[in-house]
């Protein structure tokens, strides 16, 4: 959205009859900007066969969303029919400036619910001239282990809970707080309703709608503990299309905050006290999970994912010791446990896997801003090749 | 309002409006006024020449100030529908001839050498541009009175901390597909509230053409969004990125086998006509290629593969290929088009340097050629 000077909008509230001068500004503004949208919705399908593909990629922090947009000759559907395509490594921190070109390969398609018509959003990753992936590329080798024959067996599912917080712009406070103050304690806001417990619904209901649109996988949304925060699922998704899947609805979620005018933050413990942490709790089944006896798979994965808990952490996303304390529904960051229907565990099974000895688990350490490709291919790769 | 704006005529009459637009006095002043065509047009020349108030534009004393436009080429309105049309003209004086501030009707004159016209010259243009605040001027998303943080999360970045105006940059997308203009993609940039489209592979006269069009809708679009737009090129002094205009260009022999080694030789010739390239490639520009920020200093001549620091840049595919394309990454954002694609042309396939000049930049600049 333009900034727009904001004395053109504060026309409810101040006036009891608004005086003729301001009224005809603001039917201006209202007017051009519905031109504006015009052609922001033209439907090109009817003057033209190009379509604009929005290449998507990861740059320098391992969480910073970039994207720039190209046209097509046609419509396309299959990745592999799309070009190879390089960006300025120099400007997201992913390559020096005398030799700046880095290469995106296409990966995912998704529809563009900005752009509509057949108009599509490419997830990508990053590699350099030669062909090696560069190093903030973590698709590469979650393909790899998605592709050992063992894994690609066990045809393994993922269910991610992505939560996030919505940030006032400017002052990145978190949405509906007051300024230099804070709300009620935590009780009221999860899955609540009202304008004093749910801040930003419109945000998180165009995403559904947007992903849905998209061709991701969405199952599901909910308004969260903590007051401002949310949470959408993603999922079950098949091996590698799990990251793409959650790489694609994070975007549609900056793009969409973007256009509200909030800040979305994935950190995993945006205000320190006693207010919950943002998490990506992961759900996980295999094949012989989902079948009969599938409970003593899970037994064994949630040991074998036990001995390997230090490496798991490390891979968890950055500033999860702030959020895994062992209160607000984690687990302690140092200590593994898991336990059925336990929201105080590392992993929880739930009662009705428990009940039908066979399902899936959830893995609740992940925090908000995991890398969905290493946390997928990580559990892939100590439950089963390990 | 809005139902008349978007009122489609055609049911009614075969009569449509076609906004006549050339640049003005200035050099980058883009200027138009509309006038009805009995029935739609394919081509410019079935179109009536027309004139305007040249005293108005800095361009003719008001003594005598008709100036004469000639259409030249056709694009479809985005903002009327139907079959509306943008008609980009130049400026001729009552006698037939190119005023000065004409920059087409030279490059044209080059673009219809048989040599030029044999070697099939492509253009892809970059076009960086700035969206300011209205009545303060200072850039989009800008604190009024301060600086937003420093240069690192805005190149293509989203989210409303990191990308502002992209309802302009997006509409202006799709408003230059419905045109026919040859857009081929666009980037948010480094500097936030800058950002940048690219219009190609453009065949000779095609490249300037286009991107006035593109510019004239770019500039419609702002005003509708209440977005002042503007091609300085370096619009804040400091850390900040300026805008370019960089041209990436290409030959028939370039593009088939062996293409590199004429791709050095075009270097060479362009090294050796440096300081004649840079005074036309726009005012200001020695605020912009410092050095820093991705650019190579004014006065000295630079060529290097995937080297955003140089003054051509060579990209990796076409080092591998053997074969492609150069980027001229000198021309500012307010640069002319027709002058600078005009002038790689006349460089590159017109000009021959002197032998002992050639040998002595060949040394210079390392180019075996």
């Amino acid at each position: 959205m333009c900034d727009l000077p904001s004395d053109c909008f504060s026309i409810n509230g101040t006036h009891s009859s608004p005086p003729k001068h301001s009224l005809k500004i603001f039917e201006i503004i209202i007017f051009k900007m519905a031109l504006l949208n015009d052609l922001i919705n033209l439907n090109l399908t009817d003057s033209t066969k190009k379509i604009i593909a929005e290449y998507i990629w990861i740059g320098g922090s391992g969480m910073d969303l970039r994207s720039k947009a190209r046209t097509l000759p046609e419509p396309v559907s299959d990745p592999k029919k799309l070009p190879k395509w390089n960006y300025d490594g120099s400007s997201t921190n992913q390559a020096p400036g005398e030799d700046s070109e880095v290469i995106l390969y296409p990966q995912a398609i998704f529809k563009d619910p900005f752009r509509g018509g057949n108009n599509i959003l490419v997830i990508c990753d990053a590699y350099t001239p030669a062909g090696e992936p560069i190093p903030t590329n973590k698709r590469h080798a979650a393909a790899k282990i998605f592709s050992r024959p063992e894994v690609e067996k066990e045809v393994p599912w993922y269910g991610i809970e992505q939560e996030y917080t919505l940030l006032q712009k400017d002052i990145n406070w978190p949405l509906g707080w007051p300024q230099g103050g804070f709300p009620g304690p935590q009780g009221p806001y999860y899955c609540g309703i009202g304008a004093d417990k749910a801040f930003g619904r419109d945000v998180v209901d165009a995403h559904y709608k947007a992903c849905l649109y998209a061709g991701i996988n969405i199952s599901g949304i909910n308004g969260e503990v903590m007051p401002g925060q949310w949470e959408f699922q993603v999922g079950p998704s098949v091996g590698i299309s799990a990251g793409d899947e959650i790489w694609a609805a994070r975007y549609i979620l900056e793009r969409i905050t973007e256009i509200a005018g909030f800040v979305v933050s994935f950190d995993p413990k945006p205000i320190p006290g006693d207010w919950n942490g943002a998490g990506a709790h992961t759900n996980y089944s295999t094949k012989s999970m989902r079948e009969e006896g599938g409970y003593e798979i899970i037994k064994k994965a949630i040991e074998k994912l036990g001995l390997r808990h230090k490496e798991h952490i490390a891979a968890y996303g950055e500033g999860n010791e702030r959020r895994l304390t062992g209160r607000h529904e984690t687990a302690n960051i140092n200590t593994f446990k898991w336990g059925v229907a336990n929201r105080g565990a590392s992993i929880r099974v739930g009662r009705d896997t428990e009940k039908e000895g066979k399902g899936y688990f959830e893995d609740r350490r992940p925090a908000s801003n995991m890398d969905p490709y290493v946390v997928t291919s990580m559990i892939a790769e100590t439950t089963i090749l390990l | 309002m809005e139902d008349l704006l978007n009122l489609d005529v055609s049911p009614y009459t075969d009569r449509i409006i076609a906004e006549y637009i050339w640049i003005g006095g200035s050099g980058t002043d883009v200027r138009s006024k509309s006038r009805t065509i009995s029935k739609p047009v394919e081509h410019p020349s079935e179109l009536p020449k027309w004139n305007y108030d040249g005293s108005s534009t800095g361009q003719a004393p008001g003594e005598d100030s008709e100036v004469i436009l000639h259409p030249q080429a056709i694009f479809k309105d985005p903002f009327r529908g139907g079959n509306n049309i943008l008609v980009i003209c130049d400026a001729y004086t009552p006698q037939g001839e190119p005023i000065p501030t004409n920059k087409r009707a030279k490059a044209a004159e080059i673009f219809s050498d048989p040599k030029v016209v044999a070697q099939v010259p492509w253009f892809g243009i970059e076009q960086e541009y700035t969206l300011l605040q209205p009545n303060v001027n200072w850039p989009l998303g800008w604190p009024v009175g301060g600086y937003p943080g420093p240069q690192g999360p805005y190149y293509c970045g989203a989210g409303a901390d990191k990308s502002f105006g992209r309802d302009i940059s997006d509409a202006h997308y799709k408003a230059c597909l419905y045109a026919g203009i040859n857009i081929s993609g666009t980037n948010g940039e480094v500097m936030p509230g800058q950002w940048e489209f690219q219009v190609g592979p453009s065949v000779g006269i095609e490249a300037g053409d286009h991107i006035w069009c593109a510019r004239y809708l770019l500039e419609r679009i702002t005003e509708q969004a209440g977005v002042v737009l503007t091609l300085d090129p370096k619009p804040i002094e400091g850390d900040w990125n300026g805008a370019g205009c960089h041209t990436n260009y290409s030959t028939i022999t370039m593009r088939e086998d062996g293409g590199f080694e004429v791709i050095k030789k075009a270097i060479l010739n362009l090294s050796l006509r440096h300081k004649e390239h840079i005074s036309a490639y726009g005012e200001g520009n020695e605020r912009r290629l410092t050095g820093k920020h991705e650019t190579a200093s004014i006065n000295q001549f630079s060529w290097g593969v995937a080297n955003r620091g140089c003054s051509i840049r060579v990209g990796r595919d076409t080092e591998k290929a053997g074969k492609g394309y150069l980027e001229d990454r000198r021309p500012a954002s307010n640069m002319d088009p027709y002058t600078v694609t005009g002038l790689l042309a006349e460089t590159t396939i017109l000009w021959e340097p002197s032998l002992e000049a050639e040998a002595l930049a060949a040394q210079k600049l390392a180019l075996n050629v």
